[in-house]
């Protein structure tokens, strides 16, 4: 029997649970556990330069990898900072553990010093949360709480630990808990097998059959199985911006990305399709467009772990409640045993038409510009990466041009914050994701407004070399808010110009970094692969871009899915 | 259409307040709750009537189903139930009228339960409509205070929402 104190559970825990990396940072509440840490090596606490981007480098951690992202933080501002990388984590599903200090059990409700009910303030933006009341519990509390942020539909879960839960003095009896029962949670184990079969029948006999694919798809590790349904029916396939590399973009049956800011012609195949088949999507808002026009002629499949995606806001007609992979066998499983399928014609009709959507718009873009379209700088970045990196992003126009344009052909490589859209996410979670990828080239796609949100970070990556590659697509704008300016406000640019830029290039001198700077098309190339040789360095790649371009296509407000503007000057 | 939402959840700090934030997070509403430990110390049971389309109150129910700390929900209004609420009601009755506040009492099967020379207050128990009704009928007193519970339910019947 082994006697730890609660600061020395947590540090043992860890171990025990097989975590490597915790981001952090300390504070009054916290000493224990970090004196706890100190004196062991199993687990390394990476020191950011603000707690929202330690939950930030946890939550990249977990999107490259699909396994809980660990946050530790002192009570009060260090964990009321955390709270918008925990809404992040939770509009995306994405797996992750925050630690949080708090006050001695007895100062609770007292106003203490740096005290905050986190509990309260994080309960709306997480999946569960736990307050520990004994030491004794620690190990129990933390093995349910990884438990829940990782099965079902992952999410966030915050650990709150008063500071006498820690005392290095009272000491315990440690058992790592092998396993977890919770009676009021058991994550959905198997689709129903009739409702299976009755979609399975549906997608045999569909005849213009859109296959779209969410986050869901990756996180439910179901990117090969859902690639091999795909291909055997060959149907088409749309990603939301989620689930952006969980169909390979490089295959011909990818139709693109679909809603806002998604391609002509899965907007179009999605508003005209007679059968949908989602799966691991919620149809979010920013993929349906007005929900009261959303597909006219189709009947909608819907596989989900989470049974409250289910028709919240468009009616499924045949739900099926289950893990995607469990649910992808059994349907790959009827599809094999099926009688020769009678809808071939029809199949073939309906890939003509999307062979002819996808000539009308197919991303293009103006080419003969003398200035550097954002859409060629991501182009670019993707010819220099071999289209096989990790790119995580910020929020705004350089993340949609990253999404259209970067062609991801696997899962768990497109990193950016999607539900919530948190400018400031892209560095820390490049960071996250290159702390456990060494050898991988690790992009960070941005914007000078979206960097200076969390630029101090560029210290943690000095003093852990992590050589991110930062490309800062500068148009000096906040180029999406810019956007919609122009479009609905009569260009009148209220607070969207960005005075008073840093001279970056000083600013990575400071921080003892790379820069590359690309001015001209001509160089777009050149300076891109310049940049990405320099292996070991931190390298801020800034490039100026037209400030001026708009994305497109975007989706006409209150429309349907095929309302789109395609340029400046057209319209669907 | 109303319903009667009952849960069972568990009776930890901070399992009331996730149902009570999650109404107000995802814009639904409450017409009325109550909640207290049941027979088993490690439970507790959640009553609470809501208005809403069917679509919003499989929502609910799937919402709450969601929360780590719900056991087992049942909508009672989906069967055939029994609902009950207590009321208290506190009037200043003088005179004639004390004869009269009586009488009302009895024909709504309610109880006396206080009494100063000046002051009534009575319990009355029943469906919401019920209480409703009593309140009417005391139309002219003058009422000091009206207390209640919000509605309780069981299923009728061999159904019921236990472990």
């Amino acid at each position: 029997m082994e006697l730890l104190s609660g600061g020395e559970m947590i540090a043992r825990f860890l171990k025990d649970e097989g975590v490597e990396y915790i981001y952090g940072y300390p504070g009054g509440a916290a000493l224990h556990i970090y004196d706890a840490l100190h004196r062991q090596s199993d687990v390394k606490h990476v020191l950011v330069r603000h707690e929202q981007a330690a939950t930030h480098m946890a939550d990249g951690y977990a999107r490259a990898t699909g396994k809980p992202g660990v946050v530790l933080v002192t009570s009060g501002p260090g964990a009321t900072n955390t709270v918008t990388g925990i809404a992040t984590a939770f509009m995306d599903s994405i797996p992750m553990v925050v630690i949080c200090g708090q006050v001695m059990s007895y100062l609770i409700g007292e106003d203490a010093f740096q005290e905050t009910d986190m509990i309260g303030v994080s309960r709306p933006i997480v999946k569960h949360s736990f307050s520990v009341k004994h030491p004794s519990e620690i190990p129990g509390v933390l093995k349910k709480a990884f438990y829940i942020a990782s099965s079902g539909r992952p999410g966030p879960v915050v650990v709150d630990i008063p500071k006498d839960m820690t005392m290095p003095n009272e000491k315990f009896e440690y058992n790592y808990p092998e396993s977890v029962s919770l009676r009021s949670y058991t994550p959905p184990a198997k689709g129903h097998s009739g409702q299976i079969k009755k979609a399975v029948d549906l997608l045999l006999a569909a005849k213009r059959p859109m296959i779209y694919a969410g986050g869901g798809v990756i996180m439910g590790g179901g990117s090969e199985l859902l690639t091999k349904l795909a291909q055997q029916l060959e149907y088409p396939v749309t990603n939301t911006l989620m689930g952006l590399g969980g169909y390979p973009a490089t295959d011909d049956q990818f139709v693109g990305m679909l809603g806002m800011h998604g391609s002509y012609e899965a907007n179009q195949a999605m508003h005209h399709s007679d059968l949908i088949l989602a799966i691991g999507a919620r149809f979010d808002d920013r993929v349906t467009n007005d929900p009261d026009k959303f597909c006219p002629s189709a009947k909608i499949i819907h596989v989900d772990i989470d049974p409250a995606s289910i028709s919240k806001t468009i009616r499924a007609d045949v739900p099926i409640v289950g893990p995607v992979i469990q649910v992808l066998e059994e349907m790959l499983s009827l599809i094999d045993d099926a009688p020769a399928r009678s809808n071939q014609d029809s199949i073939k009709n309906w890939w003509k038409q999307i062979n002819e959507w996808r000539q009308v718009h197919g991303g293009r873009y103006d080419t003969s510009s003398d200035k550097i379209k954002p859409q060629a700088a991501v182009e670019a970045c993707w010819r220099a990466t071999n289209g096989d990196a990790f790119v995580a992003s910020d929020v705004g126009q350089h993340q949609m041009f990253t999404a259209q344009y970067y062609k991801f052909a696997k899962p768990y490589r497109w990193i950016n914050s999607g539900g919530l859209g948190t400018m400031g996410f892209g560095l820390p979670a490049a960071m996250g994701v290159k702390m456990n990828f060494p050898e991988e080239t690790v992009v960070c796609v941005t914007g000078e407004g979206s960097i200076q949100m969390n630029i101090q970070e560029l210290s943690t990556c000095l003093q852990y070399g992590l050589p991110v590659k930062i490309l800062c697509l500068n148009n000096g704008y906040l180029g999406m808010v810019r956007q919609w300016q122009d479009m609905n406000y009569e260009g009148r640019h209220s607070n969207s110009y960005l005075d008073s830029l840093p001279e970056f290039k000083t600013l990575m001198d400071a921080y003892r970094h790379k820069y590359v700077e690309i001015r001209t098309k001509d160089e777009l190339d050149s300076k891109m692969e310049e940049a990405f040789a320099m292996k070991d360095q931190l390298v801020f790649i800034n490039c100026y871009v037209d400030p001026e371009e708009h994305v497109y296509p975007m989706q006409v407000p209150r429309g349907s899915m095929r309302d789109m503007f395609l340029s400046k000057t057209e319209r669907t | 259409m109303r319903h009667i939402i009952s849960v069972l959840m568990e009776n930890e700090p901070g399992a009331l307040s996730r149902v009570v934030g999650l109404f107000s997070q995802r814009n639904f509403n409450i017409e009325s709750l109550n909640v207290a430990p049941t027979d088993d110390p490690t439970l507790s049971r959640l009553t609470l009537t809501t208005f809403g389309s069917d679509q919003v109150v499989e929502q609910i129910t799937k919402q709450l189903n969601k929360l780590i700390d719900v056991v087992k929900l049942v909508d009672l209004t989906e069967g055939q139930h029994i609902e009950r609420e207590l009321m208290l009601v506190k009037v200043r009755a003088s005179g004639a009228q004390r004869a009269e506040v009586k009488r009302t009492v009895d024909i709504f099967r309610g109880n006396i339960i206080d009494m100063t020379p000046s002051i009534y207050t009575m319990q009355i128990v029943g469906e919401s409509d019920k209480l409703d009704g009593f309140l009417q009928a005391l139309g002219g007193m003058h009422i000091l205070e009206v207390v209640r519970t919000g509605v309780s339910g069981v299923a009728r019947g061999e159904k019921t929402l236990s472990l």
